[in-house]
């Protein structure tokens, strides 16, 4: 049996009468970074929600690291790490100050040193003794992927994390994103972007309508794109086009 | 318990770091009782009677509304974090669940204390006396504690439920308001009837009698108890409802 980090099977959330999650199926190896593609709305902070405790699912079952995220929800809680959609900092207090509280509440041996060494890692050193409400928006996110990473989680949730960024702090992200791979961690990344999950991600799964409705690599996907299609120029399909033609073709099969 | 204690140290930061948070709970009641003993104090003396002093008379109510002012924040730290995503975070990760809540009260409760003690450094200055024991400032201490204990989970309500700022603060306006429907500031003798059955049934006014009482040395038994059973009243209520609406958000 394959060793996955993250399992749901026939996943379901519903918000009073809007049915957001009609079943998702999902299987994260572990050790790799997986990109949850979805538009806005799809349901896929209700996804990242239910898998790090903070929601519960309304049919089916969902597992991080073996541990059930409904019955087992405090091994979980000491599995994993939550970068939420918007940067969980605490303005009040300095960068030092927010991985040292981190450090601190994860039982982390000595937290000024790992404080220490993750600022430079990511690349925050200069700011260190600023407070995060001063950050830009690019700084906070590193900040809040720090926070995230100390105490070495087996499996790190970044729900959308460079949403509001401008291109250049997009790029660090992805930058950092990058470093962490191959280092052992489980990475489930949600995006709207379809490039950010090209650049990063090993294996993409397309969340639309409540379900996922394509998964699988990169090159995988793109052999769903149909292929009888005469093109002035020869190229190969973005990811783009892989996601609105299966948008498409679900939409025609409703 | 740790990491309530941990979790307390980051609230205790904010606290000292925001400069609206001590004008508030300190700087305020502290004017306010200067404005009361320097302005009202001299007209006063004529309806409180001899025996105590106006500065001894009044400084339990100021006590109480800066224990009601500093409690807003409580409620308005709590929805910071709720919406700035650190609740997410904090319960996303491996920490007793209560620590979250109980490092709030905490912290109302020290930064509550703090205030008391400034405030009645500063009556001591403008001539405060007490000719009370060990025992019975124990005794007003913890009564004051209680009834911040009791402000405390009543604005993790507002803290948890609200969905704007102004939201979670605004419930403490009544509260800051109560001291003056009270024999806070004079003797509710005065008042008319129907304001006067208020103002003598109403907590704020046990508290003070009970808190007086004990500071100045004079029987006030039946006002201690009516006292604790307000105090202790409205903690359960508020500790039980806080805790069920802290249930519904998983
Ligand atoms: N707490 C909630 N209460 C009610 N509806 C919600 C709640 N959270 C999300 N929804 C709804 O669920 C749907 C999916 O939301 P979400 O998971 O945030 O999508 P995404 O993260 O993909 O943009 C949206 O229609 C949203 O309005
Ligand atoms: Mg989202």
């Amino acid at each position: 049996m394959p060793d996955f980090a993250i399992q749901t099977e026939n996943l379901r959330k519903s918000f009073k009468e809007n049915e957001v999650l009609k079943g998702v199926d999902l299987a994260v190896l572990r050790g790799e970074i997986f990109a949850l593609l979805g538009s806005n709305g799809a349901g896929k902070t209700t996804t990242v929600n239910i898998l790090s405790t903070l929601l519960k699912p309304n049919g089916g079952t969902a597992s991080v690291c073996g541990f059930d995220v409904v019955r087992q929800a405090g091994r979980v809680r000491g599995s994993i790490s939550l970068t939420g959609q918007f940067s969980a900092v605490d303005g009040m207090l300095t960068g030092r100050e927010n991985i040292v509280l981190i450090a601190k509440l994860r039982g982390v041996p000595h937290p000024k040193k790992t404080a220490e060494r993750s600022l430079e890692r990511f690349g925050l050193t200069q700011a260190a003794d600023c407070r995060a409400d001063t950050y830009s928006g690019g700084m906070a996110r590193r900040l809040d992927i720090a926070m995230s990473l100390v105490g070495d989680p087996a499996v790190i949730f970044l729900d959308e994390p460079t949403t509001g960024l401008d291109p250049e702090a997009r790029l660090a992200v992805w930058e950092t994103i990058k470093e962490l791979a191959g280092g052992g961690v489980t990475i489930l990344l949600t995006t709207q972007y379809l490039e950010e999950a090209e650049q990063l991600a090993d294996r993409i799964a397309i969340l639309h309508g409540g379900k996922i409705i394509a998964n699988g690599t990169l090159e995988e996907l793109k052999k769903l794109f149909p292929p009888a299609k005469i093109e002035y120029i020869e190229k190969q399909p973005t990811l783009e086009e892989v996601f609105l033609a299966i948008i498409g073709g679900e939409g025609q099969r409703q | 318990m740790k990491h309530t204690f941990i979790l307390f140290g980051r609230q205790m930061r904010h606290f000292l770091r925001s400069p609206d948070t001590i004008i508030t709970a300190t700087v305020i009641p502290v004017g306010m009782m200067l404005l009361f003993v320097y302005v009202f104090g001299g007209a006063m003396k004529t309806s409180i009677g001899a025996g105590v002093s106006y500065v001894n008379y009044q400084l339990p109510g100021i006590l109480l509304m800066a224990i009601s002012s500093g409690i807003s924040y409580t409620a308005v730290r709590l929805f910071t974090d709720i919406q700035k995503g650190m609740f997410a975070r904090l319960r996303s990760m491996s920490i007793a669940k209560a620590a979250i809540l109980w490092s709030n009260v905490l912290t109302t409760l020290v930064s509550g204390a703090i205030s008391v003690i400034v405030i009645v450094l500063v009556a001591l200055v403008m001539g405060f006396r007490s000719s009370a024991g060990l025992l019975a400032w124990l005794a007003a201490a913890g009564l004051l504690l209680l009834f911040t204990l009791a402000l405390s989970w009543l604005a993790i309500i507002p803290g948890l439920t609200a969905k704007s700022v102004e939201g979670s603060y605004t419930f403490s306006y009544p509260l800051m308001f109560l001291p003056f429907l009270s024999s806070a500031f004079v003797p509710t003798a005065t008042m008319p009837a129907a304001l006067r059955m208020f103002a003598e049934h109403q907590p704020v006014t046990s508290i003070v009698e009970a808190v007086r009482g004990l500071l100045n040395g004079q029987p006030a038994e039946r006002e201690i108890w009516i006292a604790l059973a307000w105090c202790v009243g409205l903690a359960v209520t508020a500790y039980a409802l806080a805790r069920r609406i802290y249930k519904r958000f998983s």
